[in-house]
């Protein structure tokens, strides 16, 4: 996990970001707590379907309800999740 | 040391990230040369076959469960993992390793090449799907590639016959190379090896692969409107719509020639063996027993049509992404629609597909409500029912009443299912977070006839394996209830009456009369519990028996003129519900590990069979139909 750097401060979640969005991945930052999943766990699952640092990310679609899930643009990929693990995924 | 064992053999894994076409290559290099079963004591898939090089080495392919890395989450990933590391007692340790990657989408299968060198058995790295990223204009340096990695790379088409000759080639020369014995240094990677690890696979594409700019501009369209949260739902549910009414109408026909063949077939046996005791057994138990279950596989096969082209064509994790939230109301994942969607065609292989659901909670909730969705074995007891008491008129223009009595059935499978998975997550997990849904939305692709004909070719096998073994003994059992013990002479009344079948009915009888069932539906669900459908056997037999000579499609207007609506509605409602099958609670125990919780699904579906059937019995007496 990457320190707090004060030149990075408009870095927002993308778990928060609207449809549309695009941005690269600035940190992946998972703490504990709302997931069922352990914060190192969740990293992991994430960084296993292409999110890391650098990556660049595109929010193409969402589901009916309240936008939830997303799907991802992750550099030629697509991802499904659901913006409750998308909140690790920091962007700028 | 040589990879090769014994005298021209080897053994060979195919591994590969999900939607890497790996299947599809396993399927071209074996072609109808492979063997499904279950690897034993687990119920994941293990899928082999045999192949043979240019050089005339025999090789055994196995193709492995999909996985992005060999940490294992879910118990596919975990044969995965032991297959690879050779820790699977029951299988030959692989002397090769085959990775197979999208070549549209090569960032998470670099990583798993870089995570699969360090189990230090010969690697290579087929590209597949090698002509759809051509014609999108990605460039790959297969030599620098190949350098970068340190093991062969070798591009291929695995739809097309010629796209394999390569990978075939360098099988050889790999099969045939010097290694170095087991020089496994695989551990867990952790985190920092994991980012650290797609960091270079991201450098390596870099270096090596030249992407075009934008993506597939196909896909991207398509996905406009069918992952439109409004006019995507409502493609989705019109698919399904789609889909039952098919399993309806285009069935009709073929129904029509099996079950007149199976006729000509009994008049045939009929007029060539002298009436009697082996005429009857011929007759009446074997051919209109086993004939009224295969008239079904029509139907059987479009369902399954159905799903394997929506799978092949990538929209099944679309599905997935649609319902997420809207199963997530009910406590249910949305990778769990995949699963349930199987449990409509069988509640086995969809209990087995729930192996793909990571989390142990989301696995043990879809496993709970699969037998609640309507398998392809009640669509026999249904399509039974329904034809004889439902009059086949046309509603609102355009829909047959039979089809949406068909309809409402399979929407009360549904409900229920997500109503006791609501009450499954308050009774057992009132305060946990729910586990995440993270999967990949593969590209869209062409279904392939000759991979969807495979796997129609495999289930109409096991269908016709299941109506050659279990229901056919089922239906010799059945006929000798039915048929001892013989009545005494001069005795009045139908023989059946006399039997060991009447008497079992009777004794359950009781139990079940609230429901208004008759004594012949309370030996016919005897049976019943082998397989569903055998049921519908299982009447033709006591009522062909009981009757005489009609012979197993009549069955239905026999039916219409012995029970009333009320009982016929009744015994519908319990056929949503009734845990009337014995392999699915078998699965269930062995997939959860635990007697608990086929006990629990075996009782909740019973009392709600019950109170369900109870409840439509008496308000169909109430309206005067009972």
């Amino acid at each position: 996990m990457l320190p707090d750097n004060p030149f990075t401060q408009k870095r927002s979640p993308l778990g928060s970001e609207k449809i549309g969005y695009r941005g690269n991945i600035n940190a992946i930052v998972s703490r504990d707590g709302s997931n069922a999943l352990s914060p190192d766990e969740l990293e992991r699952r994430l960084i296993e379907l292409g999110f890391i640092e650098g990556a660049t990310v595109e929010i193409l679609h969402e589901g009916i309800i309240g936008g939830d899930p997303i799907a991802v643009r992750v550099d030629n990929a697509t991802v499904a999740l659901r913006r409750r693990e998308a909140m690790a995924i920091l962007v700028d | 040391m040589s990879v090769m064992t014994d005298a021209g053999t080897c053994h060979c894994a195919l591994v590969g990230t999900p939607n890497s076409g790996k299947t599809a290559l396993f399927n071209a290099l074996t072609g109808s040369r492979q063997k499904v079963a279950n690897y034993p004591g687990v119920t994941v898939e293990r899928k082999a076959g045999v192949v043979h090089t240019p050089s005339g080495l025999c090789i055994r392919v196995i193709d492995l469960p999909g996985t992005y890395s060999l940490r294992a989450r879910s118990p596919d990933e975990v044969i995965t993992r032991d297959v690879v590391l050779g820790k699977l007692a029951s299988e030959t340790p692989p002397d090769l390793l085959v990775c197979v990657a999208d070549s549209t989408n090569l960032r998470l299968a670099i990583r798993l090449v870089l995570e699969l060198k360090q189990v230090g058995r010969p690697l290579m790295l087929v590209l597949n799907m090698y002509d759809i990223a051509k014609k999108r204009g990605v460039e790959i340096d297969t030599e620098a590639l190949s350098k970068r990695l340190g093991i062969p790379v070798v591009t291929a088409v695995a739809v097309r016959k010629n796209g394999i000759d390569a990978v075939l080639r360098e099988l050889d020369g790999l099969a045939l190379r010097q290694y170095a014995g087991d020089a496994a240094t695989w551990q867990p990677p952790s985190t920092a090896e994991l980012r650290s690890g797609q960091h270079e696979a991201d450098a390596i594409i870099r270096a090596t692969v030249r992407m075009p700019a934008g993506s597939d501009t196909l896909t991207a369209r398509l996905d406009a409107v069918l992952l439109h949260p409004v006019a995507g739902l409502a493609i989705l549910f019109a698919i399904l719509f789609v889909m039952f009414q098919a399993v309806f109408t285009w069935a009709a026909p073929l129904m029509n020639l099996i079950s007149s063949g199976f006729n000509a077939l009994a008049g045939l046996v009929a007029a060539a063996v002298p009436a009697g005791m082996l005429q009857s057994f011929l007759v009446d138990g074997v051919i209109s027993g086993v004939g009224s279950v295969i008239v079904f596989l029509p139907q059987i096969l479009i369902l399954f049509l159905f799903i394997l082209l929506l799978e092949d064509l990538g929209y099944m994790a679309r599905a997935a992404f649609l319902m997420d939230r809207i199963m997530g109301g009910a406590g249910l994942h949305g990778r769990a629609f995949i699963p349930l969607l199987s449990s409509f065609a069988c509640a086995i292989p969809g209990i087995m597909s729930t192996r793909v659901i990571d989390s142990h909670r989301d696995r043990l909730v879809t496993i709970l409500v699969a037998p609640l969705m309507t398998c392809s074995a009640r669509i026999p007891v249904y399509t039974l029912i329904i034809s004889a008491f439902i009059p086949a008129t046309t509603v609102w223009g355009a829909f047959s009443l039979q089809g949406l009595v068909m309809f409402g059935l399979y929407a009360a499978g549904i409900v229920a299912a997500l109503g006791v998975s609501a009450a499954a997550k308050f009774i057992f997990w009132r305060d946990q977070p729910s586990p995440p849904f993270m999967m990949e939305l593969p590209d869209y692709k062409l279904p392939r006839p000759k991979s969807v004909a495979i796997g129609l070719f495999m289930r109409a096998k096991a269908f016709l394996v299941r109506a050659g073994t279990t229901i056919f003994s089922m239906m010799v059992l059945i006929w000798f209830l039915a048929t001892f013990p013989r009545p005494p002479a001069g005795a009045a009344g139908h023989a059946i009456d006399y039997s060991l079948a009447a008497w079992l009915g009777r004794l359950i009888h009781p139990l079940l009369e609230p429901l208004g069932f008759n004594w012949q539906i309370s030996v016919a669900l005897i049976p019943g519990m082998a397989a569903r459908e055998v049921a519908v056997a299982a009447l033709g037999t006591v009522y062909s028996i009981s009757g005489g000579k009609a012979s197993a499609t009549q069955i239905g207007h026999m039916l219409a003129g012995q029970w009333s609506l009320g009982t016929a509605l009744s015994l519908l409602v319990w056929y949503i519900f009734a845990p009337q099958c014995a392999s699915t609670l078998a699965v269930i125990r062995r997939e959860t590990g635990s007697w608990k919780w086929m006990a629990v699904t075996f009782g909740y579906m019973l009392a709600l069979a019950y109170i369900a059937s109870f409840a439509t019995y008496h308000i169909a007496a109430a309206l005067g139909v009972g």
